[in-house]
């Protein structure tokens, strides 16, 4: 996929989780909108994960510890054909629907339960372990909040991570300063971070997370050195796509009425016509 | 949800709100209360109290165990440190830290759960507690409340302070109909008799008190005439309630918006058993998680809806009649 089908598929992927969010009443919707791009780069253009492949051992592996962000994992599963795009305007969130408000596996595609954050980086390790120790070749992606690294179980991870030299686990951080009370550095200061991994024993690199280039540049490069663990501090925009709900705090777990979702829909196709014909 | 209304309850607030509320006006009389918080206040309801006193409100970012130490820390020095978040959160995440830093050393710790059981709705499991009540009160020293509605929550909140020691109360998120007003008492550890009735009894707690009334209401029709005892305290239990319960109705029926296992069903069932063994049954989530939805549907889904107690009353009483 080249840049610009990329580009035009964050611009579909920030479309359909509006709308599932909308059609379902329920949701994190800045959350989501803000890691679109690494998904999206991660599920068309790193990572080897199919419907076809999902059963067999020796394929990568996603772990989203940020389970809120539920809808973005919903909408790439669905364009990668887990499960026909309908299913999601059929409950989401909704009485008898598997789409529930935070990842399960009982949805095609899904590894793992979360929605409890801080657990998503010590099963990813336990993933990466038995991948070394079962002789695989298969990587171990897993997506972070910032405000969820207050969680010490993060670091009790990212310490087994170094010292069991898991250069086959990628963590991406989406780094978009909010969690739901404030900024992250106000409630519970972060900063030096990249210093902080660095220090843990992360091959760390900073990149533009809602910049599809520089992503995919950047995730091709994994591992970043031979037997440390890679990170990476995606700074993202909470919010990324609709203008009114950028970096707002009170984006975290609302709801579009009617006239915001017509008013972001707009946006979004604008954005659309502007990238010209694919 | 639309509780309560077929008997004539009025919708009050949500258990979260009155809590929050009154700790705001509690930290206006007690000066030495501090309340400790992980990135929810505006779910859990203290953000009142943060608003009122920021220099002693702490929201030390997305880390249930750490803050539930730090108001241990608070507790040993001298401080009331109240600790609030989601009550699967504090509980789970955070159990070590109460077991060790609260529970054995017995200090003055509030842990206020919000978002309990299954009502919070469309958020889903992993956010719903159902194993709360089985973990706070499993740990010794606990005192273990479930207010009602929002009389019983502006009660339980001060009662909580009054009281010297460990402390978990559990809130819900939607708004609930009003059991009690104004002028009702409550007493800790005293279970309030909310319906008379001397053919079973439903033992309830939280939100199940309106349903158990709604039940009742509806077995009422059939000429079945149910005492409703409301547990506000789980633990410690009003023993004199229940044996007077099993003696006076001979049948118990417990109902509580929590797993089966370990919460108000187990309690009641241990002092029934020992003490004046009569018929028994449970009206409560049955092992297994749950899913996302309207909360109405989700109780009636689970098996704790009006008509589960309605249904289990009838083969409770076959066994009564046969025993
Ligand atoms: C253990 C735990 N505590 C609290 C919550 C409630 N919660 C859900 S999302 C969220 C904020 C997450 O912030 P961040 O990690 O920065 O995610 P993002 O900004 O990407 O949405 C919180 C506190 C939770 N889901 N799990
Ligand atoms: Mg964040």
């Amino acid at each position: 996929m080249n840049t610009n089908e990329l580009l035009l598929k964050s611009i579909e992927y920030r479309k359909t989780i509006l709308e599932i969010i909308h059609h379902g009443g329920a949701g994190h919707t800045a959350g989501s909108l803000s890691c679109v791009d690494i998904l999206n780069v991660l599920y068309n253009k790193i990572m080897d994960i199919t419907p076809e492949n999902f059963d067999s051992v020796n394929r990568d592996h996603y772990i989203q510890s940020k389970g809120h962000s539920v809808e973005v994992l919903y909408t790439v599963l669905a364009d990668q054909g887990f499960y026909p795009q309908d299913d999601l305007f059929k409950g989401l969130n909704q009485n008898h629907s598997k789409f529930i408000g935070h990842p399960t596996r009982k949805v095609p595609g899904i590894e793992h339960n979360t929605g409890a954050l801080g657990h998503g980086l010590s099963v990813s390790v336990g993933l990466a372990l038995a991948g070394k120790l079962n002789g695989h070749t298969y990587r171990v992606f897993t997506l972070l909040g910032d405000g969820e690294l207050a969680e010490g179980s993060s670091w009790e991870a990212s310490m087994s991570a170094a010292h069991y030299k898991l250069d086959n686990l990628i963590v991406i951080i989406d780094r978009n300063t909010l969690q739901i009370t404030g900024r992250t550095e106000e409630v519970n200061g972060l900063e030096p971070l990249a210093d902080k991994f660095t220090a843990f024993g992360y091959a760390v690199r900073q990149v533009d997370g809602n910049n599809v280039e520089a992503l995919s540049n950047l995730l091709s490069q994994v591992p970043f050195e031979q037997g440390k663990p890679s990170l990476v501090l995606a700074n993202t925009v909470k919010g990324k796509g609709v203008s009114y709900m950028e970096d707002q705090m009170v984006w975290h777990h609302k709801v579009p009425s009617d006239e915001q979702l017509v008013i972001a829909l707009k946006e979004l196709d604008t954005a659309k016509l502007e990238l010209g014909d694919v | 949800m639309e509780l309560g209304k077929s008997i004539g309850l009025e919708m009050g607030v949500a258990t979260r709100d009155a809590f929050g509320k009154t700790l705001e006006e509690m930290g206006a009389e007690i000066e030495n209360i501090v309340v400790v918080d992980g990135d929810v206040h505006d779910s859990t309801r203290t953000r009142f109290f943060k608003n009122a006193f920021p220099e002693r409100f702490f929201n030390v970012g997305i880390a249930e165990s750490n803050l539930v130490g730090i108001a241990s820390g608070l507790a040993a020095s001298g401080k009331q440190p109240l600790a609030a978040s989601f009550a699967a959160f504090l509980l789970c995440n955070a159990y070590d830290q109460i077991r060790m830093g609260i529970a054995y050393p017995r200090l003055d710790v509030k842990l206020v759960g919000s978002h309990s059981g299954i009502s919070l709705g469309q958020d889903g499991p992993s956010q719903m507690a159902i194993e709360d009540l089985a973990l706070a009160a499993s740990l010794p020293y606990f005192t273990v409340l479930v207010p009602a509605d929002e009389h019983a929550a502006v009660w339980a909140t001060r009662a909580m302070f009054d009281h010297h020691g460990p402390v978990y109360l559990r809130t819900g998120r939607p708004d609930a109909p009003q059991v009690y007003n104004v002028d009702s008492t409550f007493q800790l550890g005293k279970a309030n008799v909310v319906r008379e009735g001397n053919d079973l009894t439903i033992v309830a707690c939280g939100l199940m008190v309106a349903i158990a009334l709604e039940a009742a209401h509806t077995l009422s029709q059939q000429g079945i005439e149910a005492r409703v005892l409301d547990m506000h305290t789980v633990k410690p239990i009003d023993h004199a309630a229940i044996e007077k319960a099993a003696l006076e109705t001979g049948a118990i029926l417990t109902a509580e918006e929590h797993s089966i296992v370990g919460g108000l069903g187990a309690a009641v069932a241990q002092i029934v058993t020992a003490k004046q063994p009569v018929p028994m049954t449970y009206v409560a989530i049955m092992d297994e998680y749950a899913e996302s939805g309207d909360p109405d549907d989700l109780f009636d889904k689970y098996g704790i809806s009006a008509k589960h107690i309605v249904q289990k009353t009838t083969e409770l009483l076959d066994r009564k009649q046969a025993s």
